[in-house]
């Protein structure tokens, strides 16, 4: 999933400051099961805004509420009438969210309540870690499920370097070595000869050094009409 | 004989070679590098130019290496992974070697959290394999990456790489050379050796699948100056392993400097004992002006005249 985090509030006061009337608007999924923009948040955020406002004698009007989905146009358009009562929208979603709002209805004022973090997943409550970077190529098949795109600190596709110490990577001694691991899983399913092959350099361009990707299902398009 | 450089002519001749290192400074008066070359003149074969080490930004360690050629003296230029894409790596080989450079060392290079622009994006576009490789394929091939033709063959050069038998997983370590050499590296430098029972126990193996007669191995060594550096080095430095009894014995020592000069000509001549041990690379950063005593007291000197 896609895990975010929530803005400074001093960020998000400066931000809202010329606004009176603010939606704080939660996104249903990712971001509520990573407990950073769902309704509760939305909730206990909007209610943070109310009593800065109020402390700051200024009107405010302060609702929250939230959609299954910010990236996708039908859930958007199930709240739009009642968006276009606000001044701005503080969106709790993923900047994918945020961006498909403004994209999908170009007069709405969104602002965004979260930092996106990354794709990962919950090690324990509370504790979430990135796995992937998208990077357009998965090379897991070779690795046997460890990306050392994402995991190691270099991004190094033949094995660990130099900085590798006691199974942790040189940037911090709390980050695993990812290709400690990949040596360790390799070992232990006797494919370790994998590791002997020099993979040649990446092409990069399958991911966002290739600019902005579109992906295109020719398959699954519907053609205007039908 | 790949390059003819002087280093590679030691090498090659079986003699046991001297490196020493240079870390361009944090400013573009380049007189102390220079200074501390001439001081060293007689007694290293090349010097490494360190690459922006621990990721600090310096005078460019080609720039330095150009001087260097300049006074007649013989650069081995560091080239990390970490600060140019592939474009910028062969376009500054292309630009090193039309300036004279014949030894080139392929390194990652540390992460940019250590330095002095924490905030900078890392670009690791290649790792320090595939830069062998490239540099390998542009020399003998005269092919960029992409696949593309050199207008005119590569001036020869002689591809170095660095060995950490301290990091680990320790058994990969021997793997990871191998890999390097199939990559197509000639010359290694180690980090620096302060547990020498792990590098004897990682040169056993390295012999074990002949290793050694495929590559000249080089091994590192650094001069500690004081009890605070080497107890700094142990807990800060990425990649450096320091046991215990150096510390003991620093710790023991009435004069921290002598003792630490006695642990580093020791270890020299504990290398020249091991089979398949090419050289020495004397990584006397901050304390270059130790360096001709260290290896005249080695046993090193006077070097070989070719």
């Amino acid at each position: 999933m896609i895990i975010a985090d929530r803005k400074p509030l001093d960020q998000i006061k400066e931000m809202l400051a010329p606004y009176k009337r603010v939606c704080v608007l939660g996104c249903g999924t990712c971001v509520t099961v990573c407990m950073a923009g769902g309704q509760k948040e939305a909730e206990e955020l909007a209610a943070l805004i109310r009593i800065q406002r109020k402390q700051d004698q200024q009107d405010a009007v302060v609702e929250a509420f939230t959609i299954e989905r910010q990236c996708e146009f039908e859930f958007i358009d199930q709240v739009l009438d009642r968006l276009k009562e606000f001044d701005v929208v503080l969106s709790l979603a993923c900047g994918v969210g945020l961006q498909t709002m403004v994209e999908h209805v170009p007069d709405l004022l969104v602002l965004p309540g979260l930092n996106t973090k990354a794709m990962g997943y919950p090690v324990e409550q509370g504790v979430w870690v990135e796995r992937c970077l998208g990077c357009g190529d998965c090379v897991l098949h070779l690795t046997q499920g460890i990306c050392p795109i994402t995991r190691c600190a270099k991004s190094l596709l033949n094995g660990p370097c130099g900085g590798s110490a006691e199974g942790k990577c040189e940037i911090s001694k709390d980050t695993d070595c990812a290709w400690h691991l990949i040596h360790d899983r390799l070992v232990k399913l006797g494919r370790l000869s994998v590791l002997a092959e020099i993979q040649p350099p990446k092409d990069w361009s399958s991911s966002h050094h290739g600019g902005p990707r579109t992906i295109v299902r020719e398959d699954v398009k519907l053609d205007r009409g039908e | 004989m790949i390059a003819g450089s002087k280093l590679e002519k030691v090498i090659a001749s079986g003699q046991f070679a001297v490196t020493g290192e240079l870390g361009p400074p944090k400013s573009a008066d380049i007189t102390q590098l220079k200074h501390h070359a001439h001081e060293m003149r007689n007694h290293v074969e090349a010097y490494n130019l360190t690459d922006n080490q621990t990721a600090i930004v310096r005078t460019s360690s080609i720039a330095c290496g150009a001087v260097l050629i300049q006074m007649g003296l013989e650069p081995v230029i560091q080239m990390t992974v970490r600060d140019r894409n592939r474009i910028c790596l062969q376009s500054d080989l292309l630009g090193a070697v039309a300036l004279g450079v014949k030894n080139v060392l392929c390194l990652s290079g540390d992460h940019q959290k250590f330095g002095n622009e924490p905030g900078a994006k890392g670009v690791f576009d290649i790792d320090s394999m595939q830069l062998i490789q490239t540099l390998k394929n542009m020399r003998d091939q005269g092919k960029f990456i992409g696949g593309e033709e050199l207008e005119h063959p590569l001036e020869k050069i002689f591809i170095g790489a660095v060995a950490n038998p301290f990091a680990d997983p320790f058994e990969y370590r021997v793997d990871r050379l191998e890999k390097k050499i199939n990559a197509g590296v000639n010359f290694i430098q180690t980090q620096c050796i302060f547990d020498i029972e792990r590098f004897k126990k990682w040169m056993e193996m390295v012999r074990e699948r002949g290793l050694h007669k495929k590559v000249a191995i080089l091994g590192g060594v650094t001069p500690i100056k004081s009890l605070g550096a080497a107890k700094y080095m142990k807990n800060n430095v990425s990649g450096i392993t320091i046991p215990d009894e150096i510390i003991t014995r620093l710790q023991g020592a009435e004069k921290k400097k002598e003792e630490g000069l006695k642990i580093c000509i020791e270890t020299i001549q504990q290398l020249k004992e091991i089979e398949g041990v090419a050289g020495v690379h004397v990584m006397a950063i901050a304390w270059e002006e130790v360096v001709p005593e260290i290896v005249e007291r080695a046993g090193l000197y006077p070097r070989p005249a070719l």
